[in-house]
C-alpha cells in the first residue's frame, strides 16, 4: 500500500511527459534507424531495404566530411570563447567591483550591461540571422562594409569568402550565446557564500586570485553543464546556418552542418533513407560527445 | 540523506530504463507510421479514360460528375492564387453546375502534401511549385500522377473541333513529359536571356552589343561612368548565372550542348561550347563586375539593377512582374539576346531561351480524377489563359493567350524577341529537375569559380566528376531526352 502510494505519485507525474516523449522523440528516432537502412525517397509506400549501403556511401561523401569539419571547428572554438567571455563578464558584473561595505558587488552600471548581454538571447534565431545578414552585407549598404568602404577599403566578403565565412558564423553564434551563460554563471556566483570572498579578501587576495581560486572551482558544475549545452548546440546550428550563410551552408560547403544537409538530402533531393543515415550518424556523435564530456569532467562534488 | 524505501534518482532512472525495454516492442506500432503502412501501391496509373463513344459529349469529354467535389492546391508564390479562385474555379463551377471546389493556397506544397500522398487522401489538382515542390518523377513512380495524354487529345474548351494539343506551344508538351509520358502541365511560358534598362540605353545613346567584343567595349564605357557591365546574385538565385552559361553554350554549340548534359553523356560538361561559354562569362564577371554580388541575394541584386548600378542581368521574363512594385519611372525592362561568343556560333545573334514552367499535375488516385483533367482543360481555355495573363503579367503556353492584353514593355520586348529568334530557340536544361543535386553542385562551384578561387578547367572537371557520380548512383532514377 505504502509502495503503491509512492509509485502512484511518481507515475502520475511521469505518465504524460513520458508518453509525449516516446511518441514525439523516441519513436521518430526508431523510425530514423529503420529508414537509414532503406533507399526511401519519401513517396514510396514500401521502402526498399538496402542494408548498410547508405552508411558506406556516407563515409565516402565529401559533403558529410565537410559538415563534420564544421562541427569540429565550432565544437572546439565556440564553447571555449563563449564560456571564457561569459565567465569574465559575469565575474565583472557580480564580483568585479570588489567588496564595498557588506558583500561583493559588480562594476558600475552592471545592471545595464546585464540587459545588453542578454538582449540577443531574447531574439529568435531567424531574426538574429536576418540582422547579421544586414551587418555582413558585402556591398556599401552593409553595416561593416559600409564603414570599410567609406574608409577606402575593399569590400570584405564576410559570408562569401570561403576563408572567412565560418569565422563570421562562429562570431554570431558566440554573440548570441554569451548572454545566456552570463546569466547562468551570475546565478552560480550568487550561490557562492559571500563569506568565502570576504575571508579571502581579508587575507589579501586580489580580484585575480578571487576569480581563479574561489569563483572558478566553485562554478565547476555550472561550467560543465554549460559545456555540454554548447557542445550540443554546436551539433545543431540548423536555423542560423540556414538563414545567415550563403545558400544554406555555402560557399563551397565550408559552413554546412549535418542538420542542414539532412534537410536538403531528405526534402530537396528526396533521399530520405540516406538523410536518415546522416541523422543516425549525428545521433551517435552527439551522444558520444555528451558522455565523453560528462566522464572527463566528473569529479567529487564540493559541498558548499 | 535518503530514507529507506525512498526512490532515489538513480533508482528511478534505472526503472525507467527497464520500462523502456518493456515498452520496446510496442514502439514498433508507432514506428510504422512515417511510411504510411505496408500496403503496396500498384504502380498502374492509368489515366481516367474519356467516356465511351456512345455517351461522348465534346463539351464534357471526361464525363465529369458535378456532384463530386474537386480539391485544388495552388502555390501562392509570385502569381498569388486569385487567378485560381477568381477565374479558373468559377469557370469550372459554371461549366458543371452544382460542383463544389475545395481550394487551398499554400507556400509549403511539400510539407502539406507529402504526408497526404502517403496516406492516400490526395487532392485532385496540384500546382507543384515553389521551394517545396515535390519530386513528380517519384510520385509518378508510385502511380500518383495521372497521364495527361487524354487531356491533350480531348477537344478544346473553346472549339470542340480542335484538340487541346493543338492550342498550346509544342515545346510545352515536350517539357511536360517524364520518361516519355505526358505527366505535367507546364502552364507558363518564359523567355530567358539578359535584361537591361531600355531607357538608360536610350539616354546614353548605347546600342545592344551583339558580340562579346562589343559587350566588353560597352563594359569599358560603363565602367567610366561607375556602372558595372553585368551582375548575378550569389545567393538565392545563383543558378541564373548557370542558366546563362548553359544557354550561351547552346548558342555556341547548338542545343546538343545542353541535351548531352541532360543525358549525362560522358564529358558533356567539357565540350568546346561549354568551355568557351564558361571562359567568356568568367572573364566578364571577374573583369566587369564586382565580387560583392556573390554575397547578395536576387532581390538585393535586382534592386541594384533598378538603381542602374549595373547594365545586364541574366534571368527570365518574370523579372518585370517581380520588381513592378520597386521599379522607378526611369527604368524600363527590355530583353537582350546573348552576345555571340565566336564568329562560328551555331545559333545567330538573337537566339534566346524559351521554356515552360509552373508545373500543374492531376492526381490519379484522388476522389475526382475526371474533374482534375477538366480543371486543367479549363485552364487551357482562351478565357482561362487570358485571365491568367491579365492577373499575373506572365504569358501562358496557350497560343494567343496574350491577344488583346496590353503587355508591359518588358514582356512585349520578350514577345518580340521570340518572334525575331524564330527557330533559334535555346532549350531548357532539364537536369535542373531531374538531377537537382548536380544542378545545385554546378552553381555552388560556379560561385567559387567566379570568386577567383578556381580555373575554368578545374570547374568543368569538378562538375563533370559530379555528373559521373550521379550517373553511377543507382538510387537516382535516370531520365533521357531526344530533343
Amino acid at each position: 500500500m505504502e509502495r503503491l502510494r509512492k509509485y502512484g505519485f511518481v507515475i502520475g507525474f511521469l505518465i504524460v511527459p513520458v508518453t509525449l516523449y516516446v511518441v514525439f522523440v523516441i519513436s521518430p528516432y526508431i523510425q530514423a534507424f529503420q529508414l537509414s537502412l532503406t533507399s526511401w525517397n519519401g513517396y514510396q509506400a514500401v521502402p526498399n531495404f538496402v542494408g548498410l549501403e547508405n552508411f558506406t556511401r556516407l563515409f565516402k561523401d565529401e559533403v558529410f566530411w565537410n559538415a563534420l569539419r564544421t562541427h569540429g571547428i565550432v565544437l572546439l572554438v565556440m564553447p571555449l570563447v563563449v564560456l571564457a567571455l561569459a565567465l569574465v563578464f559575469s565575474f565583472l558584473l557580480n564580483l568585479g567591483g570588489g567588496s564595498r561595505g557588506a558583500g561583493m558587488r559588480g562594476v558600475t552600471g552592471s545592471t545595464f550591461y546585464k540587459v545588453v548581454f542578454f538582449a540577443p538571447q531574447v531574439l529568435a534565431v531567424a531574426i538574429v540571422g536576418v540582422l547579421w545578414k544586414a551587418i555582413y552585407r558585402p556591398d556599401e549598404a552593409g553595416v561593416i562594409n559600409g564603414v570599410v568602404m567609406k574608409l577606402g577599403g575593399e569590400p570584405i566578403g564576410w559570408m562569401s569568402d570561403p576563408d572567412l565565412a565560418l569565422w563570421s558564423l562562429i562570431a554570431v553564434m558566440c554573440w548570441q550565446a554569451v548572454g545566456f551563460y552570463v546569466v547562468l554563471f551570475s546565478a552560480g556566483m550568487s550561490a557562492i557564500p559571500k563569506d568565502y570572498f570576504e575571508a579571502a579578501a581579508l587575507d589579501g587576495a586580489g580580484r585575480f586570485t578571487l576569480f581563479f581560486r574561489i569563483t572558478l572551482p566553485l562554478l565547476r558544475d555550472t561550467l560543465q553543464v554549460g559545456w555540454v549545452y554548447l557542445g550540443i548546440a554546436a551539433f545543431d546550428c540548423f536555423a542560423l546556418v540556414n538563414v545567415l550563410t550563403l545558400d544554406a551552408g555555402g560557399p563551397d560547403g565550408v559552413t554546412t552542418v549535418l542538420p542542414v544537409e539532412i534537410f536538403k538530402t531528405a526534402f530537396t533531393y528526396s533521399k530520405v533513407g540516406y538523410a536518415s543515415a546522416m541523422g543516425v550518424a549525428l545521433f551517435f556523435l552527439t551522444i558520444t560527445f555528451a558522455v565523453l564530456t560528462l566522464r572527463v569532467t566528473r569529479r567529487e562534488k564540493i559541498e558548499l | 540523506m535518503s530514507h529507506p524505501g525512498e526512490i532515489t534518482r538513480r533508482d528511478l532512472l534505472r526503472r525507467i530504463g527497464l520500462t523502456a525495454v518493456v515498452v520496446g516492442p510496442g514502439a514498433g506500432l508507432l514506428s510504422a507510421c512515417a511510411t504510411g503502412g505496408g500496403t503496396a501501391a500498384s504502380p498502374s496509373a492509368s489515366a481516367p479514360a474519356p467516356a465511351t463513344s456512345a455517351a461522348f459529349d465534346p463539351k464534357n469529354p471526361f464525363a465529369v460528375d458535378a456532384k463530386k467535389g474537386l480539391e485544388v492546391v495552388i502555390f501562392t508564390g509570385g502569381f498569388k492564387d486569385d487567378y485560381a479562385t477568381g477565374l479558373h474555379q468559377p469557370m469550372y463551377t459554371k461549366a458543371h453546375a452544382g460542383a463544389t471546389i475545395k481550394h487551398t493556397g499554400t507556400q509549403n506544397v511539400g510539407t502539406m502534401l507529402r504526408p497526404r500522398f502517403l496516406s492516400g487522401e490526395v487532392p485532385d489538382v496540384v500546382n507543384n511549385s515553389g521551394p517545396e515542390a515535390m519530386d513528380v518523377a517519384a510520385l509518378a513512380a508510385e502511380g500518383h500522377v495521372a497521364e495527361l495524354t487524354a487531356l491533350w487529345d480531348a477537344p478544346s474548351f473553346d472549339d470542340p473541333s480542335k484538340k487541346v494539343r493543338d492550342t498550346v506551344t509544342p515545346a510545352a508538351l515536350e517539357e511536360g513529359k517524364l520518361n516519355g509520358k505526358d505527366m505535367t502541365l507546364n502552364y507558363v511560358v518564359s523567355q530567358r536571356a539578359l535584361w537591361y534598362n531600355a531607357k538608360l540605353f536610350q539616354e546614353k545613346g548605347w546600342t545592344l552589343p551583339t558580340t562579346m567584343e562589343e559587350f566588353k567595349a560597352l563594359g569599358d564605357k560603363a565602367k567610366a561612368e561607375g556602372i558595372h557591365l553585368f551582375a548575378y546574385p550569389g545567393q538565392k538565385g545563383p543558378y541564373y548565372m548557370l542558366w546563362n552559361m548553359l544557354y550561351t553554350a547552346a548558342k555556341i554549340g547548338g542545343n546538343k550542348a545542353i541535351i548531352d548534359i541532360d543525358n549525362l553523356v560522358d564529358n558533356a560538361w567539357k565540350s568546346d561550347a561549354m568551355k568557351a561559354s564558361v571562359t567568356a562569362w568568367h572573364e566578364i564577371f571577374t573583369k566587369y563586375s564586382d565580387k560583392s554580388y556573390l554575397g547578395l541575394d536576387h532581390t538585393q541584386t535586382q534592386v541594384k539593377h533598378l538603381q542602374n548600378k549595373f547594365l545586364f542581368y541574366p534571368t527570365g521574363s518574370w523579372l518585370e512582374g517581380e520588381m513592378a512594385k520597386d521599379k522607378p519611372e526611369t527604368f524600363e525592362y527590355a530583353i537582350a539576346p546573348f552576345p555571340s561568343v565566336t564568329t562560328a556560333d551555331a545559333m545567330p545573334y538573337g537566339a534566346i531561351q524559351v521554356g515552360s514552367g509552373e508545373v500543374f499535375f492531376a492526381t490519379a488516385k484522388g476522389q475526382n480524377p475526371q474533374g482534375a483533367l477538366e480543371y486543367l482543360r479549363i485552364m487551357l481555355s482562351k478565357e482561362g489563359a487570358k485571365g491568367f495573363v491579365e492577373k499575373t503579367g506572365s504569358l501562358t503556353i496557350v497560343n494567343g493567350s496574350a491577344d488583346g492584353v496590353e503587355l508591359p514593355p518588358g514582356l512585349a520586348s520578350a514577345a518580340k524577341a521570340t518572334d525575331a529568334a524564330g527557330p533559334n530557340v535555346i532549350t531548357s536544361a532539364r537536369f535542373e529537375g531531374w538531377y537537382k543535386e548536380l544542378f545545385d553542385y554546378a552553381w555552388a562551384q560556379q560561385n567559387i569559380l567566379m570568386g577567383g578561387r578556381m580555373t575554368v578547367e578545374e570547374y568543368l572537371d569538378k562538375v563533370q566528376k559530379k555528373a559521373d557520380d550521379v550517373k553511377a548512383d543507382s538510387s537516382i532514377a535516370k531520365q533521357t531526352r531526344d530533343a
